[in-house]
């Protein structure tokens, strides 16, 4: 089947004054309707602002689409329009933020806020918009809509306000619903809600979603599959439980060592990746995660590996797969991990 | 794939020294005023500002003594003469130059706007920083009161105490700073509040840090800013009521010259076609207004925490 | 769905913050009476402080004005009383006889002045907020290009160029020379014109170069990239959200700035020969006619203090988060 959403060889950089910070440089995933992807990484490996790319977002300048593809319904968004983008934008494919304290107009009441993405793509009267917008604070779990419509944001809790996002990404039943680190603001029992809420909306509406977290768990939780981005780039990508179970590229088994986990025997003391990551204004020649990685080859410190195919269904970024390769230590240490 | 070919076995050897690149600090540390002063050289129209104010004061110095005439002596055999080569900026109703009487002008105005923003500084320090210190009932009874008087119409005060008293420097500047300190109280007081709730100076104090290095280290780096940007702003204001009050005849008596009695005076003698009277000081204050006020502008970017990259 | 970990204090906030809004009102109003008698007891004192009796008969006042004078002020009781006498004749709404001028009272000369001043004050007013809100919308909207830096030059120059030498060069040019306007006196609309722009200059200025700061801060907030994400218009998501938000720090100036428009009043008044309050004000300082002065100060500032009072609450009323923080102050 064609996929809903392809992104092929992304690249995005931002003009600034200090010079360009190259954010993303090649990232390449695909969605298909009604999955759920999760996109992993450290902040500011480029992940909010792949995210963006998609729906054209940046704020151009600084931001530049220097090259690749991003075919939405075998349409090319970065050729399309500003006015076509704006007939996506909220009716094929929504977006909600991090924050949604800030996400939301303070001096302006829900349920206009709702309305208006209604309206701008559908031809309904403002009454039939408003039934709608009801239906929605409903369907997201807000209690007594009748009255929270008329409210402001600043009258809801955090995790409401969340939830009133969702109703408005929502509201035109897009195909492709964009969630990036939508819970990363919220208390640990309100994130749950959420993620049970955008997984029970998903079922009956069927929408595809790309789901944005730092979180590894509920990647293995609410995704399909999952592409792991470090410094700008896809490194690895592949269904969620082989990947997570046979990580193929260092830095994705650095991150799953790293994080603690609750349930397993777990025989491995966490383990955190030393270093941080790499200057966007300069980006290496090599591989961008050879400063950190210890099975780093001498390859690695002047050729950059390329996206390939290393299991059924599960690619990595790495020398290692190399042939000619030395795999001794990557076996050894290899994580037998039950997931 | 083409390179593919070149690649050796050798190169797929395990590389152990890659770690210790990793560990270089990448980005040398700058403190906060060399960075701040480092992003201000950057903003052309600030630092045009600070050459004008710098040029402004160089003068005030030695301007009035650049030729042979005095602000004061009057010559009734050269009134009213249009800038030549002997007086260069040409001479006023009094046969005095203008010339020398415009920097002599630049001193008391500069002067009165230093003093004015000097004196709002200190008060407004004191005030604003027990105000925060003692907190409780005393910041409460402190704050009402500045309150009260911040509401009184600024201008209106100065006019007032100014009728009541002699006319002046030292007047105007009372004037000036009885009602004025209020906005840099205020603003110390929030500032300081802030720093003794934020979370560095709490962790700093709980590490064990000393009163004095987080003064040092912290709340005058973080505080200074904002108060650095206030005081820029004040002297340009300062000097722009002094020419208000001029304009009413209240500003410093004759033959003491300021920028503002400069020009009110030179408004008399408008009407008789001596229109280059007025432009000199008209100049002068405009260009002090906009040097303080670019400058002033861009101290704020420049300081802005925020925007430390 | 479990919903119980999220109660909804709010409904309880919402009625508490009307209330606090109230009390809030009621405090700001206290706080305007309080300030309004600081004015009028610094006005005692300073006709107390002036050297030497002001209406006294060496002064040049006719007899009649100056047992007139000591009636109104009741220079014969003790000062106390005197002081009392002062704040009560005031909050009748008199402020005494002219010392100047035999048989004109203050009130004469407030409502001889005050609609022209009233009427020249609001034109400026309504001129530098719609084209101050307009050239800062317009910069931040064109960041970095060209009609950013005309628009903040004119703002420069705005903050640069003092009224009376704007007023002066206006006169010069654009009336004598140029003769396209008429000046002096206060006969038609055309009259009114250079005066209008003299005196909104700097307030128009102030607020192009607040707004554009507002609106860029604005344009930078997640809720703007939210609404363009719903699919809005450019046009829709600047105005519906951006200027909405941008605005409310304006409100907060408003006060400021028609205070300013006050002080600048005098002088383009007097300048342009527009017989207001502001020259009426002006002429009395250098007449030194200190009833005037003390008068019009009390009138000005119940004015002024007002306004301010009322742009406060409104601004409280206008934004909706506030209603919450402002509870517990
Ligand atoms: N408007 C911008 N101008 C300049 N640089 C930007 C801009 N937006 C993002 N960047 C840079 O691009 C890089 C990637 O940012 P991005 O927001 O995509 O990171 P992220 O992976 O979403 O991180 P996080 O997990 O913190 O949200 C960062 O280095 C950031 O500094
Ligand atoms: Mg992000």
């Amino acid at each position: 089947m064609e996929p809903l959403l392809e992104v092929e060889d992304l690249h995005v950089s931002f003009k600034t004054y200090a010079g360009t910070v190259k954010a993303v440089q090649g990232v390449n995933f695909a969605i298909r309707e009604g999955e759920t992807l999760g996109i992993v990484g450290e902040s500011g490996c480029g992940k909010s602002a792949t995210a963006k790319a998609i729906m054209k977002l940046l704020p151009s300048p600084p931001a530049q689409y220097e090259r690749g593809l991003i075919r939405f319904q075998g349409k090319d968004v970065l050729k399309a329009s500003e006015k076509e983008m704006q007939s996506i934008r909220g009716k094929q494919i929504s977006m909600i933020f991090q924050d949604p304290m800030t996400s939301l107009n303070p001096t302006s009441k829900i349920g206009k806020q709702i309305m208006e993405a209604i309206v701008k793509h559908e031809n309904i009267s403002m009454k039939e918009a408003r039934q709608r917008a009801l239906r929605m604070l409903e369907l997201v779990g807000i209690p007594q809509p009748e009255k929270r419509i008329d409210q402001y944001p600043h009258e809801y809790s955090g995790g409401m306000r969340q939830r009133a996002m969702i109703a408005i990404a929502l509201a035109c039943r897009p195909k492709l619903l964009i969630a990036d680190e939508p819970t990363t603001a919220l208390d640990v029992t309100i994130q749950a809600q959420m993620l049970e809420l955008m997984k029970s909306i998903q079922e009956k509406m069927g929408t595809a979603i790309i789901l944005i977290t730092h979180d590894l768990g509920v990647v293995a939780e609410m995704c399909d599959r999952v592409a792991v981005m470090y410094a700008g780039q896809v490194v690895e990508t592949g269904r969620v439980k082989p990947l997570f179970k046979h990580p193929q590229h260092p830095y994705t088994r650095g991150l799953l060592k790293s994080v603690p986990r609750l349930d397993a025997n777990r025989k491995a003391p966490l383990q955190p990746i030393v270093g941080s990551p790499p200057d966007l204004f300069e980006p290496p020649q090599g591989c961008a995660f050879y400063p950190r990685c210890s099975y780093a080859m001498r390859i690695c410190k002047d050729y950059a590996p390329k996206l390939e195919k290393t299991r059924e269904g599960q690619y990595a970024s790495c020398w290692l797969h190399h042939p000619l390769a030395d795999k001794t230590k990557w076996l050894k240490e290899g994580m037998a991990v039950d997931r | 794939m083409e390179r593919e070919t070149a690649f050796k076995k050798e190169m797929f050897v395990r590389d152990e020294t890659n770690r210790q690149e990793a560990e270089k600090i990448s980005r040398p540390s700058v403190s906060y005023w060399s960075d701040a002063w480092g992003r201000l050289k950057e903003n052309r129209l600030a630092m045009t500002g600070l050459l004008i104010i710098v040029l402004l004061l160089i003068m005030a110095i030695i301007g009035p003594h650049l030729n042979e005439y005095s602000y004061y002596e009057q010559d009734f055999a050269k009134k009213n003469l249009p800038p030549n080569a002997e007086h260069w900026f040409g001479t006023d109703a009094a046969g005095r130059d203008l010339f020398t009487r415009a920097w002599h002008g630049a001193r008391i105005s500069l002067f009165i706007g230093f003093m004015a923003a000097l004196i709002d500084f200190v008060i407004g320090v004191l005030y604003g920083g027990i105000s925060a210190l003692r907190g409780g009932r005393t910041d409460h009874v402190m704050m009402r009161i500045a309150e009260i008087l911040y509401a009184i119409p600024y201008m209106l005060m100065v006019i007032l105490i100014m009728i009541a008293m002699k006319r002046g420097i030292w007047p105007i500047i009372v004037a000036m700073t009885i009602t004025g300190w209020i906005p840099m109280a205020r603003l110390v007081r929030g500032q300081v509040l802030q720093l003794k709730e934020s979370e560095f100076v709490q962790a700093a104090l709980a590490m064990g840090a000393k009163m004095g290095w987080i003064l040092r280290k912290h709340m005058i780096p973080n505080t200074f800013g904002p108060i650095l940007v206030n005081i820029t702003l004040t002297v340009p204001t300062a000097i722009f009521a002094e020419a208000t009050l001029s304009f009413l005849g209240l500003g410093v008596p004759a033959p003491q010259a300021s920028w503002g009695t400069l020009a009110s005076d030179a408004l008399g003698s408008i009407l008789v076609g001596n229109f280059y009277q007025l432009f000199v000081p008209a100049i002068l204050i405009s260009l002090t207004m906009f040097a303080f006020n670019v400058f002033g502008d861009g101290l704020r970017d420049a300081l802005d925490p925020r925007l430390r990259k | 769905m479990d919903l119980s970990s999220e109660p909804s204090s709010s409904e309880k906030k919402q009625t508490l913050g009307v209330i606090s809004m109230w009390k809030y009102t009621f405090k700001r109003f206290l706080w305007a009476i309080a300030t309004l008698w600081v004015i009028i007891t610094v006005t005692f004192i300073i006709m107390k402080a002036i050297p030497g009796d002001p209406f006294a008969k060496d002064g040049g006042l006719p007899e009649t004005v100056q047992k007139n004078l000591h009636r109104h002020y009741n220079l014969d009781k003790p000062e106390i009383v005197q002081y009392g006498l002062y704040l009560k004749s005031i909050l009748q709404f008199d402020f005494g006889p002219s010392m100047k001028h035999r048989s004109i009272t203050v009130n004469d000369y407030i409502k001889k002045g005050f609609p022209i001043s009233l009427h020249l004050g609001l034109q400026a007013l309504i001129f530098a907020i719609s084209f101050g809100l307009i050239l800062g919308v317009v910069a931040a909207l064109y960041r970095n290009k060209w009609p950013d830096y005309a628009s903040m030059v004119i703002a420069i120059i705005g903050v640069s160029v003092p009224s009376f030498v704007l007023a002066t060069f206006l006169i010069n040019y654009v009336a004598v020379q140029w003769n396209l306007l008429p000046v002096a006196t206060w006969q038609s609309w055309s009259h009114t014109i250079l005066p209008t722009i003299s005196l909104a200059m700097m307030p128009l200025a102030y607020i192009a170069r607040l707004m554009r700061s507002s609106m860029l801060e604005v344009m930078n907030q997640d809720y703007i990239l939210t609404a363009k994400a719903k699919g809005l218009k450019q046009s829709t998501i600047i105005i519906k959200h951006a200027i909405r938000n941008a605005i409310l720090p304006v409100v907060t100036v408003l006060g400021i700035l028609t205070t300013n428009l006050v002080t600048g009043s005098f002088i383009v008044e007097y300048i342009f020969g527009i017989p207001g309050m502001g020259e009426m004000f002006v002429t009395s300082i250098f007449n030194r006619d200190y009833s005037v002065i003390l008068g019009s100060t009390v009138f000005y500032s119940a004015i002024l203090i007002f306004l301010i009072f009322i742009v406060d609450v409104a601004y409280t009323w206008i934004d909706p988060r506030i209603k919450i923080t402002e509870e517990g102050s």
